[in-house]
């Protein structure tokens, strides 16, 4: 399936902004998005397997926070984040 | 043996990391930089094994922690494969903000690192940086929950795990310091671990709690292994480690300047010689130089008197320096260095006798550290 990469994690995904990944779950989607980029999952998920407090995940144009959630292929993932600072 | 070039410093800031390098005279210096703009970079240490691996501890604002290494002084960069973390599944589920502090490990374990975390988490690689393991005899220790801040956070910017020192006589042998929390010790390899805290006053109520203190920054000194310095939240301390306990050299510091601050550094000679950079600790303590009057001290007979080095820096500037901003090279005489929180990163080629900008209008400086490079 599609999955939008935000700018802050395109530097794994030598900057494309669209990649393509398999999976029946969103964490099985970004345990395939790691292995094609190598360090991209745990910039996103933490070591207990929550999604980083400012890191979004839609699928379609629902948000989830679960990682279990079922995709089908022809969904678009788009992962996002807050750009907050200063 | 590998050719000695000049002195390496690299910078880690709120936005990215600098290196800058001399010639052997450290009268000229070339900056590269930035590395991972718009990164956080805690920590910035080159290895003084093999004067060559360099590593950065890292996050964005929003991302999760890791570790970056290069081996040509950041002509190119690698993640570590594995970065800090703590263990998937465990009972506390903790996870790991920012890797806030890195140390080499003993000479005799080439390739042996420390890095401490906020949460207060201690990891350790074993081939140069590229895959971490959480320190089990600390991290899950009976006693984590009680030493370190937890499950609240209450220091600025997260609780951390610092001053990671290994024994240079017995890489068993192993200090760390937790802010707050105080220090701690362990004697079998990170297996066990007790605290070192008797003689620290502060703000506790207790007179001798055994933890609970805030360390800033942690010292020891390689040729006399069994002396501590301690800048802390409260002072500063020294510890002959045979005693046991923390005796306050700051009380020897000038009464309108006092003896708070976050760095402590060593010269790499003389175990009597150690400069600290004192901020303001009154009202509402805002850290800056005290009375805007920005100046390092140094002393010369393990604290018993101190001398103020300011020859050089501004007469009234308000920026505090961090606890891992202020560094010495190994040179004669010793080159002193420190970075700002206004971005500014100064230099004393005669041990702090006089002073010199080496570069203007960096961010926020969190870490200032001196290596030695060798060319293969």
């Amino acid at each position: 399936m599609m999955v939008r990469i935000p700018t802050p994690l395109r530097s794994y995904t030598s900057e494309q902004s669209v990649v393509d990944a398999d999976g029946s779950t969103i964490d099985e989607v970004l345990m395939d998005l790691d292995r094609h980029f190598p360090g991209i999952r745990f910039r996103v998920v933490d070591e207990q397997g929550r999604l980083r407090k400012h890191m979004k995940v839609f699928v379609n144009q629902d948000s989830t926070r679960h990682l279990d959630r079922s995709v089908e292929p022809s969904d678009e993932v788009v992962i996002m984040q807050a750009l907050s600072g200063g | 043996m590998a050719d000695r070039e000049g002195t390496v410093l690299t910078i880690g800031t709120r936005k990215g990391a600098w290196i800058l390098s001399s010639d052997p005279t450290r009268d000229s210096w070339a900056a590269t930089g930035p590395h991972f703009l718009g990164h956080i970079v805690q920590h910035a240490v080159l290895d003084p094994r093999d004067g060559r691996t360099l590593l950065l501890a890292m996050r964005t604002g929003h991302l999760g922690p890791t570790v970056f290494r290069s081996v040509d002084l950041g002509a190119s960069w690698q993640e570590a494969t594995a970065p800090p973390a703590f263990a998937a599944g465990e009972a506390l589920e903790r996870s790991l903000n920012s890797v806030f502090w890195l140390t080499p490990g003993h000479a005799d374990e080439p390739g042996v690192w420390y890095a401490g975390g906020s949460p207060q988490g201690l990891f350790r690689s074993e081939d140069a940086g590229d895959t971490w393991t959480p320190v089990s005899g600390w991290n899950d220790h009976p006693m984590w929950e009680t030493w370190s801040e937890w499950p609240e956070e209450n220091t600025p910017d997260g609780s951390m795990l610092h001053s990671v020192i290994v024994d240079p006589r017995d890489s068993a042998h192993l200090y760390l310091a937790l802010s707050a929390g105080g220090v701690f010790e362990s004697v079998d390899a990170g297996t066990d671990w007790k605290p070192l805290n008797a003689g620290c006053e502060g703000f506790l109520p207790e007179p001798d709690a055994e933890y609970g203190h805030d360390p800033h920054c942690v010292r020891l000194h390689p040729l006399a292994p069994d002396r501590l310095y301690q800048q802390n939240h409260c002072g500063i301390y020294r510890m002959e480690r045979g005693e046991g306990r923390w005796v306050r050299i700051g009380d020897n510091m000038p009464r309108d300047v006092g003896d708070i601050g976050f760095p402590v550094e060593l010269h790499p000679r003389d175990p009597d010689t150690a400069w600290v950079f004192p901020m303001d600790g009154t009202d509402v303590w805002p850290r800056t130089s005290p009375d805007g009057r920005p100046a390092a001290y140094v002393t010369r007979d393990a604290g018993d008197s101190w001398t103020r080095c300011d020859a050089g820096l501004p007469p009234s500037a308000w920026f505090t320096v961090k606890r891992q901003a202020m560094t010495v090279d190994d040179r004669d005489p010793v080159g002193v260095y420190f970075g700002t929180t206004s971005g500014e990163l100064w230099a004393s080629p005669d041990e702090g006798s006089s002073w010199k900008p080496l570069l203007q209008h960096l961010p926020e400086i969190y870490s200032v550290e001196c290596a030695a490079p060798f060319t293969p």
